[in-house]
């Protein structure tokens, strides 16, 4: 079969692989009909994710049909239609049953890995690197899916792939993000980072009550797509974000700030230089530009919610702001079992159409080309959906 | 200290066992004490042997090999724990049949128990295909509580082992607390012990205990379907 493979720091190929097998009795084999690019990918294209290896096959966010199902999978029958959360969760350890999926004691066979870094290994993922556990991502024909019997849901025939697909993580992602920010109804909640992750959490706070939601990023195209959603929108190229949120909110700061840009967070002030400098010498590991302005800006009391993936080690990270405030800070790998079958009546019954993410519709033979567009912000590219 | 805990309750209920028990299991405390603890527990505990079976020569003074062998902080020692989403009834019905040890304790070839269940014949791989083989007994057995075996004299190599399972979070949870020994080694069976434990003993039995919890937890065990980096390296 075809897949994506990673072979080093923006050197992403397609190339032929041995199909996937069964290879335990939990496992499904899904063909895929749609997978998209994630922020988190570029992650790792940009050389910012441990433990990858040249040939890894990349892709966390797919759906497909069942192909071929272990014997005991009863929930899945082969030719069903499924969206597959991207975290790998066994369903029945301490952390499934608490719901806390992300976190799966026995999905993740290089726990180890994590361990070392950790203290305690979340789950395994798709695609997303060895101390991940190494699995083989959803960027390909096909896709071995474990623990198939608890995680991938059936998607109704009325959904197209586009409405269904982002179930695996942006929608879930978005949705956890905002949930975490215990959002009251006349609260603000500000928003850094209007990528497809942004996006969701900026629809998710609205469904979740939110009076105003202020969205900052500086790409025109992405910022209009969050106006869209009923946001107030800042471009930190053009404002002093600290200074507008303040003025926004009274002086008193938003109720919730959420982090929808990670590691790689650009910045124009000189902390962000700092960051720079420090991880192109790997000094640091970690760009926390936005999160430093989340906690900076956040009102007493508020709870800053952080979806944006970090890595490794934060250089300048003002705990004393977070502690002198009494914030709250939420973060971690998405659970999205947890989220999936909710999400799925939310879009079925036409609350929220994840579709209009989508800008970029090519094959699995684009995927170095869209890795580049994607990270580059071309084209207007927001979100890059591959049909194999 | 963190074990006394750990084991306390085990200690607490000893009274009820027999001595031999008693004796069995102090062995294997003792050496996980600080040394002169250890020493004090080891003297008690041998005393203690020798009363019960004075009738059997054989055994007493094999135990005695396995003591000395196993006393104080020779040897390694490694001592994990683990916790369960299963009852602990099944846990320890697993871990009784010790021929399921195998397969998750990654450096077990076999374990073949004798059809009355006193003794077992355990069977290791190694590097190039060397093999170390050694007979336990069963010290302690007490049902969905404890089990400690030993190895008996004229084997490869001098082991004793226990495993406690006692109910947490209210029941709702098994935690399993494994302590093994091996004996300080010499030629055939230390190339073993060296290959299997490696720098980081307590890594290949947190390792195994993984498996184990990945087993009866999970069902299976997990892989990524490529060839296994392993944990201990
Ligand atoms: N927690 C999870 O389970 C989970 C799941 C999916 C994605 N993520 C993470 O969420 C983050 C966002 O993902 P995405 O797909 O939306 O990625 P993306 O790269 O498309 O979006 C990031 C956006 O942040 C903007 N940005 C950069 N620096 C900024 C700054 N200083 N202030 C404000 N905006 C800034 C960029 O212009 C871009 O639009 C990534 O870190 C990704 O790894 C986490
Ligand atoms: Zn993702
Ligand atoms: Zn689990």
């Amino acid at each position: 079969m075809k897949a994506v493979r990673f072979y080093g720091t923006g050197d992403i190929r397609v190339e032929h692989v041995p199909d996937p097998e069964i290879l335990n009795p939990r496992d499904a084999i899904i063909k895929v009909t749609s997978t998209a690019i994630c922020g988190s990918d570029l992650h790792i294209y940009g050389g910012f994710i441990p433990t990858m290896q040249s040939g890894d096959i990349l892709g966390h966010e797919f759906m497909g049909e069942v192909v071929d199902v272990g014997r005991d999978v009863t929930t899945l029958a082969v030719g069903d239609r499924v969206v597959v959360p991207f975290t790998i969760a066994c369903g029945r350890c301490y952390f499934c049953r608490e719901g806390l999926w992300s976190l799966c004691d026995n999905s993740n066979p290089n726990a180890w890995m994590a361990e070392k870094i950790s203290g305690y290994a979340g789950s395994g993922l798709f695609g997303y690197s060895h101390m991940y556990g190494g699995y083989p991502g959803g960027q390909a024909e096909y896709v071995r899916v474990p623990f198939a019997d608890v995680g991938p849901i059936k998607v109704p025939t009325g959904l197209s792939d586009e409405q269904a697909l982002f179930l695996s993580d942006i929608f879930p992602t978005g949705f956890m993000a905002a949930e975490q920010c215990q959002i009251r109804p006349d609260d603000t909640v500000a928003v850094w980072g209007c990528g497809p992750v942004g996006q969701f959490s900026i629809r998710s706070a609205f469904m979740l009550g939110a009076a105003r939601v202020i969205a900052i990023d500086r790409v025109p195209e992405r910022l209009a797509m969050a106006a869209a959603a009923g946001a107030e929108t800042l471009d930190y190229e053009q404002v002093d974000v600290p200074d507008a949120l303040r003025t926004m909110t009274g002086g008193q700061g938003p109720d919730a700030c959420i982090d929808a840009v990670g590691l790689e967070a650009h910045g124009t002030t000189l902390d962000a230089w700092y960051d720079k400098a420090k991880t192109s010498v790997m000094l640091a590991t970690d760009r926390s530009h936005a999160l430093r302005q989340a906690i900076g800006a956040c009102r007493k009391g508020g709870t800053v919610s952080i979806p944006g993936v970090y890595g490794g080690w934060l250089d300048k990270f003002p705990l004393g702001a977070a502690f002198a405030k009494g914030l709250t800070l939420k973060m971690g790998q998405t659970h999205v079992h947890r989220y999936m079958p909710q999400l799925m009546t939310r879009i079925a019954q036409g609350e929220i159409d994840p579709s209009f993410v989508v800008t970029h519709r090519v094959t699995l033979d684009d995927a170095p080309a869209m890795y580049g567009t994607f990270q580059h912000k071309h084209d207007d590219c927001v979100k890059v959906v591959m049909r194999p | 200290m963190q074990h006394s805990s750990t084991y306390s309750p085990s200690l607490r209920d000893l009274d009820t066992a027999g001595a031999l028990t008693l004796g069995g299991l102090s062995l294997i405390f003792a050496a996980t004490r600080r040394p002169m603890v250890a020493s004090g527990l080891a003297l008690t505990s041998g005393a203690l042997l020798y009363r019960r079976l004075n009738g059997n020569r054989r055994q007493v003074s094999g135990r005695a090999e396995t003591r000395a062998a196993l006393g104080g902080q020779r040897g390694i020692h490694v001592r994990e724990a683990v916790r369960l989403e299963v009852p602990i009834e099944e846990v320890y019905r697993f871990w009784r049949q010790l021929e399921h040890l195998p397969q998750f304790m990654s450096h077990l070839e076999s374990v073949v128990e004798e059809p009355d269940g006193s003794r077992s014949r355990w069977v290791a791989r190694g590097p190039a295909g060397l093999r170390v083989a050694w007979d336990a007994e069963i010290v302690t057995e007490r049902e969905n509580h404890t089990l400690a075996w030993a190895s008996l004299p004229g084997s490869d190599i001098v082991t004793a082992g226990s495993v406690t399972f006692a109910p947490v979070r209210g029941g709702r949870t098994t935690q399993v607390t494994v302590h093994l020994q091996y004996a300080p080694p010499a030629g055939r069976a230390g190339d073993w012990i060296a290959w299997a434990f490696g720098r980081a003993p307590a890594q290949t039995v947190r390792e195994d205990l993984r498996r184990l919890k990945q087993w009866l937890e999970a069902g299976e065990l997990a892989t990524a379907g490529l060839a296994s980096t392993g944990g201990a390296a």
